[in-house]
């Protein structure tokens, strides 16, 4: 009986223990893990980028030495294509939880465009959208999971929203400025990144498995990927657009 | 008829045992539900001034926070400035308040109730339960409505008039319950005139004392009964129209989405072929009431009797084909546009007949300046101002000018405002008493008439100028066009004007709660006048009369030579007088 | 800040304010005879000690002769404007010879059309401007009014022309613009909560000016 007692408990406190240690260690653990980056390449013909006509708001135009082009395709310098949204899209296992988000997304309008044109955010996490320019501009969103929403900002302001589903992407748009667009990735998970001016991403502090990756871009559509993340190392996945 | 009008007769005042819910909540007197109604669409008529004030502080100061604005949710108004979306809402909002919940409800559902009853002699309402659901369904409209603005995204945005797709689709919009809410109540508001209206219109015709013949009736009863017609055939449209609406919203349908193959005109065709019966369902109780208090106050019968009838009966027909001027640039045929504008030129006439007649009324007369006196005559001077302007927009080559601007918001307030609001401050102290039994306060009222005459005025003419300008409805920043911003002081002026109107209208509200208790005691009939009400006593006792009166004449014989007071009672009878035919007798 | 109507820019603007003016001068007589009659029996018949109203029930003259009056005025007012309102918006009123632009209204932009070189909408070298309205002067326009979304209203006061803009409707309006310079297009038919701010501007340009305008536009928007 004695014997039985000792073994109830030892196992008991060795559950409470590793239940304990998984979930103290467990955002440890994510930061240590595994990444995955890589370049997004652009092959093809190089659309041109429109002029914007900013004329009609002084106050944005003043922001600008040359006329500002239309983002819906960003090709970098070194012929790699910014503005791609990347991010985990199946592989995660079912139990994974998110952190909490450390804090609000901004996004600002500033010069009559958002920035990031792309961004990503947590199911739950607060979007801080700004108004830099101090006139007005109303905020759509489009989402088809999440509640969709129109608001307006007539002045330097801040509004606040948060999402409550994963949905990527939700289109946000200014009807003020027709040119204004902006993606929205929501995601229950805080692994995505977005291409920047050299064409690169990073998605960090994976735990061990093998995770779809997709990539999406506003005019070419989504690319995937398949990667397999065993510990630490960072695992590349480099992806390709091409011009039409 | 005669057998169930026996059976149903209420019983005399000192056996009145009905408990506090059944006399005073759930009641199916027409006087305690005119009263109900009353006090409900005082209450609208307040929250709809509220609404104006933030357009107005919006207009006046745009982008600065408003005054006490910091307790707004940081969705209208951030830091108490007001926001474009919760403008646009309040924009809608107070049309609708004051249109379907205030001003109608005021002049219909009020004096209708109370009035058509003691005015033709008769116990109660053709159908007074119905009379009483007719009450509980507004209510429950004015309610939804209500709590529209407090729903996520906020109240209705799409104007009173809910164009459509701007109304049907929430991703135009960015509103949602509030649109459905929208035409939630709106139904409510249609069930609750069309129960109204078969009362009325069942009871003028069926219920009138011995010898009160059609043309012995008060112009007051007259022009509720046309309106009662008014509203039977025309809330029925906007009902429809509300429920298509509703299943665009929820249900999928594709009335008015021209993408799926909908008809976004068919919405105004709908609207206005309701809309403009019910612009005169805003104005011909009024003026029916103010041609009785004009009598009275000069102390001389109306002038042209049977033109006065005649008018009415002319504006109410001439209603049903003018409401394509709501839509001359609409898109709609310019050739319709042409018949349009004959029709509606031609519904000046009869509103012309009318304005002289009060004038003839008065020519001559011992005009005696009590308050619903004085405002009875304000009424005809800002009428006449609405009517005039109403022939600019009326010929389609100037509307096409001054179409959706503050013209327009000038003219309509001159009808709104001078023509029906000043028609309720003469009525409702005139009927006070025999509602509550005590007069209201004479000399504050007094106060109330002349400021409320002065700074009405200071507010809305010079909207004229502002619409002259090219000053657009609807905007929430003028000073966004360049052409506009001059013209900003005016807007300042018309600010300040308007907050000091409201402000005034709160003399009216204290004077209104103080003499229900407080007030001088009235007696029978304190203005001297000759309708049947004033038989009774005051306040008048549950069935009104034991026996209905006979009548022996028409209400407005004032200042006849046959008698040696300037007023002569419907019911007293002169040696010369023959007792009614006895085939309206036996009615009852 | 003026007290009057905005300066007149286009041909519309003749007989518009001239029946403005006709209208104004009407309503002020009947308006003046109105109010001063009543300001007038206010103090003359005031109550007084001891008098009696004129007992009457009315006069049929009287009656015919307010009823006819107004009538008579009122239907000649109607053919009169009648006249201009065929002239403006008729079926057949738009010129031969009208130039043709196309103009979409979205929530909240105005999205211009222009016809190109050959000077026809709906061939390959049309090309769109936003929120600038550039018209040659002296030179009938057509206007092609399409819509995305909801009903939008195409406002120039100096032009003293309106248009709404039905989804679902191809409308058309004409104008003639008189004075060259710089105007200011307004949606005035509420579409959303950025109506306040749905403008374009107008250029109205010498018919050379406005070749040369567009033969640069033309090539920008090739670009």
């Amino acid at each position: 009986m004695r014997k039985l007692e000792v073994v109830v408990a030892a196992s008991v406190t060795a559950l409470v223990l590793t239940v304990g240690a998984w979930t103290h260690e467990r955002p440890a653990a994510v930061a240590q893990g595994g990444a995955i980056s890589g370049k997004i390449k652009f092959t093809g013909r190089k659309p041109a980028a429109p002029k914007i006509d900013m004329s009609e708001e002084p106050k944005c135009k003043a922001k600008y030495q040359a006329a500002p082009t239309d983002e819906a395709v960003v090709v970098n310098t070194n012929g790699t294509l910014a503005n791609v949204f990347v991010y985990v899209k199946a592989g995660l296992p079912e139990t994974y939880k998110a952190p909490a988000p450390a804090g609000p997304v901004t996004l600002d309008q500033d010069g009559c465009r958002y920035h990031p044109h792309v961004l990503g955010i947590l199911v739950g996490q607060p979007l801080a959208i700004k108004n830099s320019d101090g006139i007005l501009h109303n905020i759509k969103a489009k989402g088809t999971k999440n509640r969709p929403f129109n608001i307006s900002q007539p002045t330097n302001m801040t509004s606040d929203r948060t999402f409550t589903a994963a949905e990527v992407m939700v289109p946000l748009e200014c009807n003020v400025h027709g040119w204004m667009h902006a993606w929205l990735g929501v995601l229950p998970h805080p692994f995505f990144a977005v291409s920047d001016a050299e064409g690169s991403f990073a998605i960090k502090g994976l735990p061990p498995g093998t995770y779809t990756i997709e990539a999406w871009h506003e005019t070419y559509g989504t690319k995937t990927a398949s990667v397999t993340v065993t510990g630490t190392e960072t695992k590349t996945a480099d992806f390709s657009f091409a011009g039409k | 008829m005669t057998t169930v009008a026996a059976r149903t007769q209420p019983a005399p005042p000192h056996h009145d045992d009905r408990s506090f819910l059944r006399k005073y909540i759930f009641s199916t007197d027409h006087k305690i539900i005119g009263i109900q109604f009353l006090f409900v669409s005082l209450f609208f008529l307040l929250v709809g001034g509220l609404l104006a004030m933030q357009m107005r502080w919006q207009l006046g100061f745009p982008g600065k926070p408003m005054p006490g604005g910091g307790i707004l949710p940081d969705t209208m108004a951030p830091g108490g400035v007001i926001l474009p979306e919760y403008y646009i809402q309040l924009v809608t909002m107070h049309g609708t308040f004051m249109i379907f919940f205030a001003i109608m409800p005021l002049l219909v559902g009020v004096y209708a109730n109370f009035l058509i009853p003691l005015k033709i002699g008769t116990h109660d309402m053709a159908f007074p339960r119905i009379n009483m659901w007719s009450f509980w369904t507004f209510l429950a409209g004015g309610v939804v409505m209500l709590l529209s603005l407090f729903v996520p995204d906020g109240a209705s945005r799409a104007g009173w008039t809910q164009y459509v797709p701007l109304s049907a689709r929430h991703d135009y919009s960015g509103a949602s319950l509030g649109q459905e809410l929208w035409s939630v109540a709106i139904i409510f508001v249609g069930l609750s005139s069309i129960l109204g209206s078969l009362n009325y219109i069942s009871t003028v015709i069926n219920n009138r004392a011995p010898g009160m013949t059609w043309f012995r009736l008060p112009l007051s009863v007259w022009a509720l009964f046309i309106t009662a017609i008014l509203g039977l055939l025309a809330l029925p449209v906007l009902s429809g129209a509300a429920i298509m609406l509703l299943f665009d919203q929820i249900l999928g349908t594709h009335f008015f989405d021209p993408t799926q193959g909908g008809q976004a005109l068919l919405w105004q065709h709908l609207f206005w072929f309701f809309g403009h019966p019910e612009v005169y369902i805003l104005i011909l109780p009024a003026m029916g009431m103010v041609s009785d208090i004009i009598a009275n106050g000069s102390r001389k019968p109306i002038f042209g009797y049977r033109s006065m009838v005649f008018a009415i009966v002319a504006i109410a027909f001439l209603g049903w084909i003018v409401w394509g001027h709501h839509m001359f640039v609409s898109g709609m045929n310019p050739t319709l546009g042409s018949s349009f504008m004959v029709s509606t030129l031609v519904i000046a006439v009869p509103s012309a007949v009318k304005t002289f007649n009060w004038m003839g009324t008065m020519w001559r007369g011992n005009l005696k300046f009590t308050v619903p006196m004085l405002n009875a005559v304000a009424f005809v001077a800002m009428f006449v101002i609405g009517g005039l302007s109403g022939i600019f927009m009326a010929a389609t080559p100037v509307d096409m000018f001054i179409h959706d601007t503050y013209f327009i918001v000038a003219h309509l307030h001159y009808v709104l405002f001078g023509g029906s609001l000043f028609a309720l401050f003469a009525a409702i102290p005139y009927w006070y008493p025999k509602m509550f039994g005590r007069l209201m306060h004479e000399g504050w009222g007094k106060v109330h008439f002349w400021l409320t005459f002065l700074f009405y005025n200071l507010t809305f003419f010079p909207m004229h100028i502002l619409g002259m300008a090219g000053h657009m409805r609807r905007i929430y920043d003028p000073t966004q066009y360049v052409f506009l911003q001059p013209y900003q002081p005016m807007n300042v002026f018309i600010s300040v004007s308007a907050f000091l109107l409201f402000a005034t209208q709160l003399i009216f509200f204290v004077n209104f709660w103080w003499s229900l208790k407080r007030g001088q005691k009235a007696d029978l009939n304190p203005w001297q006048d000759n309708g049947l009400e004033w038989t009774l006593p005051s306040p008048a006792p549950h069935g009104n009369w034991e026996r209905v009166p006979t009548v022996y004449r028409g209400p407005y014989e004032l200042s006849s030579p046959e008698v040696t007071e300037d007023y002569l009672p419907q019911t007293r009878k002169l040696p010369t007088d023959r007792e009614p035919a006895a085939a309206t007798a036996a009615r009852h | 800040m003026s007290w009057w109507l905005p300066p007149r820019a286009s041909t519309f603007t003749g007989p518009i304010d001239g029946l403005f003016i006709a209208i104004l001068i009407i309503t002020g007589i009947a308006f003046v005879l109105v109010e001063v009659g009543l300001i007038w029996f206010i103090w003359r018949y005031r109550q007084r000690p001891g008098r009696k109203a004129f007992y009457t029930h009315g006069s049929n003259r009287a009656e015919v002769i307010w009823t006819t009056i107004p009538a008579v005025t009122m239907v000649a007012l109607g053919l009169i404007s009648n006249h201009y309102w065929v002239e403006i918006k008729g079926r057949n009123s738009i010129p031969a010879n009208a130039y043709p632009i196309g103009i979409h209204a979205k929530q909240f932009e105005w999205q211009v059309t222009y016809p190109g070189a050959d000077g026809k909408l709906g061939t390959g070298d049309d090309f769109t401007v936003r929120n600038q309205l550039h018209v040659p002067v002296g030179q009938p326009i057509v206007l092609s009014l399409s819509s995305e979304d909801v009903i939008h209203s195409f406002y120039v006061p100096q032009f003293r022309v309106r248009q709404d803009i039905v989804p679902g409707m191809d409308i058309k309006a004409w104008f003639q613009a008189t004075v060259p310079g710089t105007y200011e297009l307004g949606c005035s038919q509420l579409c959303g909560l950025g109506h306040y701010r749905m403008r374009a501007q107008v250029f109205v340009q010498t018919q050379a000016d406005y070749d040369a305008w567009m033969k640069q536009a033309a090539q920008e928007a090739s670009k």
